[in-house]
């Protein structure tokens, strides 16, 4: 397991190259992902000519935390003149001329970009099954799903296939995926990282962020992308994350308030999933932490909700895809039809049954009924947290009610799908941040996630308590059994 | 419950052709999330502000207005489904041409 620290380090003290370093995890990618279906795109010239470039600058002297790092980018995040398919037939062969500013961002600090991951959809989907070019596979047990919608991004950084991956989380797509993958998984509040490039989803909701190997990375994957950003209107300028306070943060969680929600822990739970995430804030408790019951009565209200104005959201940003500028396009025998064959043709299961529940509930006659009314709701829902957090620091709670389900087990029931996101809708609604760190596993020896709940721009203090966690538990040094290892490894 | 040619309207404001088979399962599909999405109709909102931005800011001005140089045409067109080289080309929109 090679953390992006991990990986600087060896850089810096010339144990490795770039270069070298670059080509053994290409060479991991093409003995693995066949069986995994990670990556949708390996960009092998690509990212050895980045590597190349890499050690040049450190010939030079350059040193940054990501210099020379082989990362990969979910593949909703615009990448210059490398394939970008949103997991989408409409842009399967959709080659952005620019890069996000997230990835911009990580390339200047010259990170290596190894290639772009699977995901559901349009980042629709909570298991990546959604994906137009198949499902990833859970590295844990290949016969289930990885999580969503950046399922591609988890199972590559549990499997090894990079140090580090970018995803999105609309209504938990980093930390639900992180959770089912075992590794560490942080959704930033709204607007702490550029959205400019991002194929849109829900514009009030998508943010931009990492999946890694530890709370570490995931703050140096943060302060690499962070920011105000001229080109989103939406984008604060925040206190930076401090990456060298995590390390001076003692084993010692004293003073620390934290908050546990009864109502993340009803009915529908799996029991061992509930167990882990108990034993988790009892260790937090150990740390010296104290810890009190705290109520977000709304919690159930946060499906609901996020099935309107997400969808909404979608509806108006998707009608983009016509089959004019860019993308698929299926010949109607007048415009209308070109649109309506092209987007018939071009878009999935999920994604059509979003727009249309979206323009649904957008149309005349449902506006006030279903959009305003959830959009009333959801100012509700981010009170509540307002109001927890007004007695605690962090709020503890899990990810999500199961871990990894098989694959096509819940494909064909739209509800019991989105209830795999029950605990992770309502902080996306907020808009605040949460963090899923691996926790323990489950009598099937499946990963199982904590996840640790901030409020907005409170990412520190999110980091710092998932540092000293990790610091004194082992959950995420566990790595998959591989029956049948591969060749190069 | 959302019958098929209700489906049908909405298809066709969202500009999606389906095919038989998809118009009935959307209607069974979609009833089901706005049954579940009823229960928010059940709720006292009176007097709560809508949320449509978590961000305390509002119309932010822009920053500037510095030239710089825009998209290369080439660029532009390099992804269309189909081009003369210097334009898009779609179908027409008028019967008449």
């Amino acid at each position: 397991m090679l953390t992006v620290y991990a990986a600087r380090e060896r850089l810096r003290r010339r144990e490795v190259s770039a270069v070298e370093l670059t080509r053994a995890f290409l060479e991991r990618i093409h003995a693995l992902n066949p069986r995994l279906n990670a990556y949708l795109t390996v960009a092998d010239e690509t990212a050895l000519a980045m590597a190349g470039d890499a050690d040049a600058r450190m010939a030079r002297g350059e040193d940054t935390p990501l210099l020379g790092v082989p990362i990969a980018i979910k593949d909703v995040l615009s990448t210059r003149d490398m394939r970008t398919t949103a997991g989408s037939k409409i842009l399967a062969n959709y080659t952005p001329s620019w890069d996000a500013t997230a990835v911009a961002r990580l390339r200047a600090m010259g990170a290596v970009f190894l290639g772009k991951l699977n995901c559901d959809e349009f980042a629709m989907g909570s298991s990546t099954e959604n994906s137009a070019f198949g499902p990833t596979r859970n590295p844990w047990d290949e016969t289930r799903v990885p999580g969503g919608s950046s399922g591609g991004s988890a199972a590559a950084v549990a499997a090894d296939l990079c140090c580090a991956a970018l995803g999105t989380d609309t209504g938990g797509s980093i930390r639900q995926p992180a959770a089912l993958c075992g590794v560490t998984g942080l959704k930033n509040s709204y607007g702490r990282v550029s959205r400019y490039g991002l194929i849109a989803f829900a514009s009030s909701l998508d943010t931009v962020g990492a999946l890694t190997k530890d709370a570490r990375d995931a703050a140096i994957m943060l302060r690499a992308m962070e920011g105000r950003d001229p080109l989103d209107s939406t984008s604060v300028e925040v206190e930076p994350i401090d990456v060298a306070s995590l390390d001076q943060s003692r084993d010692s969680l004293r003073g620390l308030r934290v908050g546990v929600p009864a109502e993340y822990f009803g009915d529908g739970m799996q029991p061992d999933v509930a167990q882990r995430v108990r034993e988790a804030i009892a260790h937090l408790q150990a740390l010296g932490a104290s810890v009190r019951e705290v109520n977000l009565p709304r919690t159930h209200l946060g499906l609901p909700v996020y099935y309107i104005i997400a969808p909404a959201e979608a509806s108006a940003n998707l009608a983009r895809f016509d089959g004019v500028k860019y993308g698929l396009r299926v010949q109607g025998r007048d415009l209308i039809a070109t649109y309506m064959e092209t987007r018939g043709a071009g878009f999935g299961a999920e994604v059509k049954r979003r727009i249309m529940l979206g323009t649904y509930a957008l149309s005349a006659g449902y506006y006030d009924a279903y959009y305003i009314r959830a959009q009333k709701v959801r100012t509700l829902i981010k009170r509540d947290f307002e109001q927890a957090f007004s007695h605690v620091d962090i709020i503890a709670a899990p990810v999500s009610p199961t871990t990894a389900f098989p694959l096509g087990a819940k494909i064909d029931d739209p509800i019991q799908m989105y209830l795999a996101d029950v605990f992770t809708l309502p902080v996306s609604l907020a808009g605040i941040c949460g963090i899923s760190i691996p926790c323990g596993f489950d009598r099937d020896g499946l990963p199982v996630g904590l996840q640790l709940i901030g409020p907005a721009f409170g990412e520190q203090r999110v980091l710092e308590v998932a540092h000293v966690f990790q610091q004194t538990t082992d959950f995420h040094l566990q790595k998959p059994k591989w029956h049948g290892q591969p060749r190069s490894s | 419950m959302l019958t098929v040619a209700e489906v049908e309207r909405i298809a066709r404001l969202a500009r999606l052709a389906l095919r038989e088979d998809e118009q009935a399962r959307y209607a069974r599909q979609l009833s089901a999330i706005l049954d579940y999405a009823a229960q928010l109709a059940e709720l006292d909102v009176e007097g709560i502000p809508p949320t449509a931005t978590v961000l305390a800011v509002h119309s932010v001005m822009r920053e500037g207005d510095e030239v710089v140089a825009g998209l290369p045409r080439a660029d532009a067109l390099r992804n269309a489904p189909d081009t003369d080289g210097a334009s898009f080309v779609v179908p027409a929109t008028f019967d008449d041409e």
